[in-house]
């Protein structure tokens, strides 16, 4: 359990992460839909600071804001969809879509209600602070336990970065 | 209230479909990586908060976080690209328009 | 004699089928051959007639043709005193017509044609006399009618001679059908038709009298077609259009006695039916008063005698109809041998003067002496002058008068009259007098010996043959044909008389017309007018059979044939038309059906196909959707939440 303050610092970065979600999928203008990926992006990582995932909170930073979010932002500059304000953002589907959604949000908090009444809580870890520090205990971990899907993981990062290379590239070259 | 799981697992469920409904509905296909974005911000605060309050000692989660961040970063790089394709191809991003495969 | 003497038919018949076969293209040898068998049948006629004399008791043999359950069609020959007589009569003119034919047809190229036809004829009509029963004498009847129609059509390219031909044959023919009609009721009524046992039967009365009445009446039917009696005279005058030789032997003398023939076989039922025997003497008191009427105005010389043996014939059946078969067949014999001198002089003078009309004849008694001898005694045979045969047989016959309605007399004494009368202006108008049309008197020569001889033959006979029923013999013709008892002539001087007195009066009143020329003809057929008009046109008889009879027949058959051919065609074209229906409704229901069931199934496939592809939108998000509902039923399903 958090602390009081800690409760009310999460409230209010949830609060901004579900608005600036939100903000996200309905915006007609894409660039300040990235802004606002942006945003939560940083929200989120506040959320990992309050998770006392500090390394986790920098490497999003870094990589979801500094990488992806960038990389977004030079998509939507290449791509030119920010031309034509009056175009539609959203296809037929969004009612279908926001049911089905609306259900899935449903059944996922029932479940989580149902397992609450029938077990009556979450079990939680004696001692809820992490001890040490994360960086050491990631590192630790990818090493040892998880090397396997860690050299996988370089692998696909290899195949992505050849694969967008190859696919981007200008015919002819 | 004290924030508990519960609460990250709410908050994580909502961000989750929220990103689902966007990738659903909208129509540019950045924005559909935006939302898919938003959906593997969810599952990481998932796995956080899992980590922080089920398994402390080892962070076993923080490492799924890790594996779901460089996985999402390939992603977004390769699905850049291939919209970037689209777009040379297409001269449009507009994902509904993109329906070669029709019947 | 008698066995053989079926073979007096039979020779002509042999000479008729040779001449046809073989000897066509030789005209002595057919005429020959024709000649020769009909003389030979003559001399055994003659013999027939000797034995009969002497024995007159009747002869019959025959054998069963036709079994017909048990009705018996018999061929077989009757020969009694009738039947003797009538031999003779046929052969004794038949004979005389072949020998003066040999002059008359000389030049005609079908000459052995004609030879073998008069040969089937005489054979016909030996064999109808000589036949012992009803259907024999029917067979031999509608040869005669056959023949008759050959010979007067003989001259067949000339349209009036085939028209000729078919009107006597069609004529006789509606005469021959009530002739049917009544052998079958007689066959019907007695179980047989040889005339002995039949007659037998009626004598015995075991015929109702109404059903004799009717038999005999139809019997008659057939002597009136074959006869010329009112109302089918009309083939009569119009067969004058054949050979005048064939004019003389069938229509003078033998066929057209084939009916008085009959009517005296049949004698029996005619005096067991008073009723048939009335009619029989109306129908021919009419026809005698009528053709001579006619006979008084006509201009073809062959043409008035023509009507005027249609006169006598009604003479004869008047006379038997009245009673007195002897009587009539009496005069059949002595008309037969007159009305045949007239008929043969009559074609000598044609031949002469290369006319018919006697219009333009006149004073040809000088250039043909012989011819003009003979037929003025033919004439005045038939007008009945005193000692000639004609006034015998025709003292006969009013005698027969006797006893019954006065005026069957009086018809019979008008007849006299005017038959002296017309023959008087005939002889006249042809024989004396100014020529009217030169050139016909200066072509004028007398006929050669092959036929005057006949004339003179048969002038003979007309004076003489009379005389066996001179009513003083003490056995005379009435002796020795009679029905059911001998008719013993008695001298009846004061019809003697009368009929003498008429007579002459009729001969007078011609003399005084066309000889002397004091009354004036020209005069008598203005006064007249109306009367002459009809007497001339023959009593518009052609021209009422005509519109009541041949035109609506004629319209009816048209008719049919129109109704015929609509109907026929109509039922062909239909079946032809609903073949093709049918075939066109296989077809179709083949192409739409059939081919509809199979497109159909094809298209409904298709159908459903194009409506569930719909799904394939090629958009990832439809997808994804869809797949998202997928996740949410399988979770719903698995955490059981709901």
């Amino acid at each position: 359990m958090l602390s009081e303050t800690a409760s009310i610092i999460f409230y209010i970065i949830a609060f901004v992460t579900v608005v600036s979600a939100v903000l996200v999928v309905t915006l007609k203008n894409i660039f300040h839909c990235a802004l606002f990926l942006i945003l939560c992006l940083f929200s989120i990582a506040g959320i990992f600071i309050l998770c006392e995932a500090d390394f986790l909170a920098g490497v999003q930073v870094l990589i979801y804001v500094g990488g992806i979010a960038v990389l977004m932002i030079f998509a939507i500059m290449l791509t030119a969809g920010l031309t034509n304000f009056k175009v539609k953002q959203h296809n037929e589907q969004v009612a279908m879509g926001a049911l089905a959604v609306f259900c899935f949000l449903l059944i996922v908090l029932g479940g989580v209600a149902k397992t609450l009444s029938v077990r009556g809580g979450f079990p939680t870890a004696h001692t809820p602070k992490i001890i040490g520090s994360t960086t050491h205990s990631l590192g630790k971990l990818l090493l040892t336990d998880f090397v396997l899907p860690f050299e996988l993981v370089s692998v696909l990062l290899l195949a992505a970065l050849i694969g967008a290379v190859v696919l981007a590239k200008k015919d002819g070259e | 209230m004290q924030v508990g799981l519960v609460h990250f697992i709410a908050l994580s469920a909502v961000l989750f479909s929220i990103g689902m409904f966007g990738a659903l509905t909208r129509r540019n296909a950045i924005g559909i990586l935006m939302s898919i974005e938003l959906m593997f911000n969810a599952v990481n605060i998932n796995f956080v908060a899992f980590a922080k309050y089920i398994d402390p000692i080892n962070t076993t989660g923080q490492v799924f976080t890790v594996f779901v961040i460089v996985i999402a970063a390939a992603e977004a790089t390769v699905g850049l690209a291939i919209v970037l394709l689209i777009y040379r191809n297409f001269r449009d991003i507009f994902v509904d328009r993109i329906n070669l495969m029709k019947w | 004699m008698f066995e053989y003497a079926f073979l007096i038919p039979v020779l002509p018949a042999l000479a008729f089928a040779i001449i046809i076969l073989f000897t066509r293209w030789n005209e002595k040898l057919s005429s020959g051959i024709s000649i020769g068998a009909i003389l030979i049948g003559l001399c055994w006629s003659i013999g027939v007639l000797v034995k009969m004399l002497g024995n007159p008791e009747p002869y019959e043999a025959y054998f069963k043709w036709v079994v017909l359950g048990d009705i018996e069609l018999q061929i077989g020959v009757l020969i009694d005193s009738l039947t003797a007589v009538m031999l003779m009569v046929v052969c004794i003119v038949s004979s005389v017509v072949q020998i003066y034919s040999l002059g008359y047809m000389h030049d005609d190229p079908r000459f052995s044609r004609y030879y073998s036809f008069l040969s089937l004829f005489s054979a016909s009509m030996l064999g109808l006399v000589i036949a012992n029963n009803f259907a024999m004498i029917f067979i031999f009847w509608e040869l005669v009618g056959l023949t008759s129609y050959l010979l007067i059509g003989f001259f067949y390219e000339k349209k009036s001679a085939s028209d000729a031909g078919k009107k006597a044959f069609i004529t006789t023919r509606i005469g021959d059908l009530g002739f049917i009609v009544g052998i079958l009721i007689l066959i019907i009524y007695t179980g047989t038709l040889n005339y002995h046992e039949v007659f037998e039967m009626v004598e015995h009365g075991e015929i109702p009298a109404g059903i004799l009445a009717t038999a005999g009446i139809f019997i008659f039917c057939g002597a009136v077609g074959k006869s010329a009696q009112f109302p089918l005279h009309v083939w009569l005058p119009d067969a004058m259009e054949g050979p005048t030789p064939v004019s003389a032997l069938i229509h003078a003398a033998t066929m057209v006695a084939a009916g008085v023939y009959l009517i005296a076989r049949s004698a029996t039922i005619f005096a067991a039916s008073a009723d048939a025997a009335l009619v029989v003497a109306i129908i021919g008191s009419i026809t005698a008063f009528m053709a001579a009427s006619i006979g008084l105005v006509q201009n073809d010389i062959k043409r008035v005698l023509a009507y005027s043996t249609v006169s006598q014939l009604g003479y004869m059946v008047m006379a038997i109809g009245l009673g007195s078969m002897t009587a009539g067949i009496f005069h059949l014999m002595t008309h037969a041998f007159f009305k045949a001198l007239l008929f043969l002089g009559a074609g000598s003078v044609i031949h002469a003067s290369n006319t018919q009309d006697i219009r333009e004849m006149g004073g040809l008694g000088d250039k043909m002496k012989i011819t003009a001898t003979t037929f003025i005694i033919g004439s005045l045979s038939l007008a009945g002058i005193f000692p000639l045969s004609g006034f015998w047989s025709k003292d006969e016959i009013i005698a027969s008068t006797h006893g019954h309605n006065i005026i069957f007399l009086i018809v019979a004494l008008a007849v006299a009259f005017m038959t002296a009368f017309y023959m008087t202006r005939l002889c006249f108008m042809t024989f004396f007098g100014k020529p009217r049309v030169q050139k016909y008197y200066d072509h004028a020569h007398e006929s050669p010996k092959t036929m005057t001889v006949p004339l003179m033959i048969l002038a003979f006979l007309a004076i003489f043959a009379g005389w066996v029923g001179i009513p003083w013999l003490p056995k005379g013709f009435g002796s020795f044909v009679y029905h059911h008892h001998p008719h013993h002539g008695h001298a009846d001087y004061l019809l003697m008389v009368i009929s003498t007195v008429v007579a002459v009066s009729g001969i007078v009143f011609g003399y005084l017309m066309y000889g002397k020329g004091v009354i004036s003809a020209q005069a008598m057929g203005e006064r007249f007018r109306p009367i002459y008009t009809l007497l001339l046109n023959k009593y518009y008889f052609d021209e009422i059979y005509d519109a009541i009879i041949i035109k609506p027949l004629l319209a009816f058959c048209r008719f049919m044939w129109k109704f015929d051919a609509a109907v026929i065609d109509g039922i062909v074209n239909f079946l032809g038309r609903f073949s093709l229906f049918l075939s066109w409704a296989w077809d179709a229901f083949d192409r739409y059906i059939v081919d509809g069931i199979v497109n159909g199934l094809g298209y409904t496939i298709w159908g459903i196909g194009s409506l569930i592809r719909q799904a394939q939108t090629g958009r990832v998000q439809n997808y994804a959707i869809v797949i998202f509902a997928g996740v949410i039923v399988t979770l719903v399903i698995m955490m059981k939440v709901l």
